[in-house]
């Protein structure tokens, strides 16, 4: 049968039209994960007979007469940092290769309660730390675009997922970038939604400040779908916002008359690809075509972005990841002599390079002598930054900028290189420090390689962002066009 | 300046053993990354305050209600070692 690459609603539709059954659609998603995984590496786990159940009782339903929820019977990817309850769930880490979570996080309840099938675990950097997804200590995920270049990170197995039809939506996480980046590299929608918006209980914790759960899926009207699904207040996260949740189906209307847009001029200087520069500016014109307001606008401090970012995520990591010890959970490194030697030795076998120069870096700001010159000015340039946004939102009703300066870079060309890979989420992190909603959809090509437009917002404002972003993409095609693998 | 006997410390307090070609590579790098990051002292931030959090959440408090719980075995399950419904360590004194 020839694959075809649908949409989660393009499913719902044939599913409550009985043209096909969710174990038939799951069964088609396991065939594609069969057929182009061994080139792609999108999983690290996957789930078939737990999908096929789950469908089965979907297809019950139907049969049955009842109303299904839009997301029932739509296999999803989860990125291997969110815990599953009874499925393996390892953050893309040695020392986590054998924990089996005895709870699944809350997103996943919501998305199994909706009806929604697990497809598998998807490969990620190592806790979530990387832009490549070269940091996993499994395996190499491939960009389904090029197989010879990396499919972004973290969240980047569950981009290729998505982009590559082994999964009709994902679930990744964003801490600097790591939804948006690899949604612009793999040519799909990407979204990180408001800090507080959507439940972390049961996600692996990074930087707890800025990680933030999200969807990535193939048009506008999915990752509305999905945002619907998981947003909206938990009591087991004492950071969950407690928000009036809205049906953000409501903001997708072909209309953005009159809509303020501001370009902030740091995000389009030197060091962008003038090849990415030029298809995100041709993305504005065609906002401004359709009747919106766009205009250059500053952020002054984005240049100090980089550090204030890399500063507190690592001191916020270097703390979280104190937790894995060989004690409770995880590998145990064997022959030590006493529980310390028992800790360095584990952590020391457990723990990929990356991961090890961001808890010491954080250690390094936050220890004696190092805390105020390092920590302390990087929370207040942050203070900065976001009073940034709030001037710039005063003015606009959202922000538009490129997701990354580059496409998709080779595997290997920056993994010797900490900084020049760091350097690859300077349009991201303000976002996450912030606090606000960034948007990433596919908005042309480089060279033949996928273009993220990203739209930023502000707080608990992803409407205004779902209406220009369904907007463009009703006058463009590119939500359309697939790899060919 | 990060020196090698600071990787060493920072080694120490971050409970990692290092290779001597690995105090070689994280004493290039974290120099590299913290040096890229000096110009983050020019700005003034005299009369700025820090941000630790976007929220303006302070002090999240619920009921103090009984409710389900793991259970001891389930929590038990990923433990390396385990002696009568303990977690167990080797020797700490």
């Amino acid at each position: 049968m020839q694959f075809t690459l649908r949409t989660a609603h393009e499913m719902h539709d044939q599913l409550i039209k009985k043209e096909i059954s969710a174990e038939e659609l799951n069964k088609t998603v396991f065939a594609r994960i069969d057929a182009v995984d061994d080139q792609i590496g999108a999983y690290i786990t996957r789930t078939r007979e737990n999908a096929l159940a789950q469908a089965r009782a979907v297809d019950r339903q139907i049969r049955n007469g009842e109303k299904i929820s839009p997301l029932s019977g739509i296999p999803i990817a989860i990125k291997d940092n969110i815990c599953t309850d009874g499925i393996r769930t390892t953050a893309g880490s040695k020392i986590l290769s054998n924990f089996i979570p005895p709870y699944s996080a809350t997103v996943v309840k919501r998305l199994e309660a909706a009806g929604s099938t697990i497809a598998g675990k998807a490969n990620l950097d190592e806790f979530a730390m990387g832009s490549s997804n070269e940091n996993s200590a499994f395996l190499v995920t491939r960009n389904p675009w090029d197989t010879s270049r990396v499919p972004g990170g973290s969240s980047g197995g569950s981009a290729a997922a998505v982009a590559a039809g082994a999964a009709v939506c994902a679930l990744g996480s964003d801490t600097g970038g790591s939804i948006r980046q690899p949604a612009s590299f793999c040519g799909v929608v990407g979204m990180k939604p408001t800090y507080g918006a959507v439940s972390r209980y049961g996600l692996i914790a990074y930087a707890s400040s800025l990680d933030q759960i999200g969807p990535f899926t193939r048009d506008v009207t999915d990752c509305a779908l999905m945002l619907n699904a998981i947003c909206g207040h938990d009591p087991l996260d004492s950071t969950s916002a407690k928000y009036q949740a809205v049906d953000y189906t409501g903001f997708l209307k072909d209309d953005v008359r009159g809509m303020k847009l501001g370009v902030p001029e740091e995000y389009m200087a030197e060091g962008i690809d003038p090849a990415v520069r030029g298809v995100v500016l041709k993305a504005m014109e065609k906002l401004e075509s359709l009747g919106a307001v766009v205009e250059y606008t500053t952020l002054p401090h984005t240049e100090y972005a980089l550090p204030t970012y890399y500063l507190i995520a690592q001191a916020e990591a270097s703390s979280n990841l104190a937790r894995y010890d060989g004690v409770r959970y995880g590998i145990r490194a064997k022959g030590s002599e006493d529980v310390i030697d028992m800790f360095m030795k584990t952590r020391s076998q457990g723990f990929g390079h990356e991961v090890k120069r961001r808890i010491m870096l954080g250690t390094y700001a936050l220890s004696t002598g190092y805390y105020d010159a390092h920590y302390l000015k990087a929370l207040k340039v942050r203070t900065l930054i976001k009073e940034d946004f709030d001037r710039a939102f005063k003015k606009y009703d959202l922000l538009l900028s490129p997701v990354s300066p580059t496409t998709a870079f080779r595997i290997g060309e920056k993994i010797d290189n900490p900084l020049q890979m760091y350097l690859s989420d300077i349009c991201t992190i303000s976002v996450n420090l912030a606090g606000i909603p960034g948007l990433s959809i596919p908005c042309g090509f480089a060279g033949g390689l996928p273009v993220g437009l990203q739209l930023m917002g502000r707080h608990f404002d992803e409407g205004t962002m779902f209406r220009a972003a369904y907007t463009f993409e009703q006058n463009t095609d590119y939500h359309k066009q697939f790899p060919e693998l | 300046m990060i020196t090698k006997k600071d990787v060493e410390h920072v080694a120490l307090l971050s409970r990692l053993e290092l290779t001597g070609p690995e105090k070689d590579m994280y004493t290039r790098q974290l120099n590299d990354i913290l040096e890229h990051f000096q110009f983050l002292a020019r700005l003034d931030t005299e009369n700025v305050q820090p941000t630790a959090h976007v929220l303006p959440l302070q002090n999240v408090f619920r009921e103090d209600w009984a409710g389900l719980h793991i259970s001891r075995e389930d929590a038990l399950a990923n433990c390396p070692d385990q002696e009568e419904n303990y977690f167990k360590v080797p020797k700490i004194v």
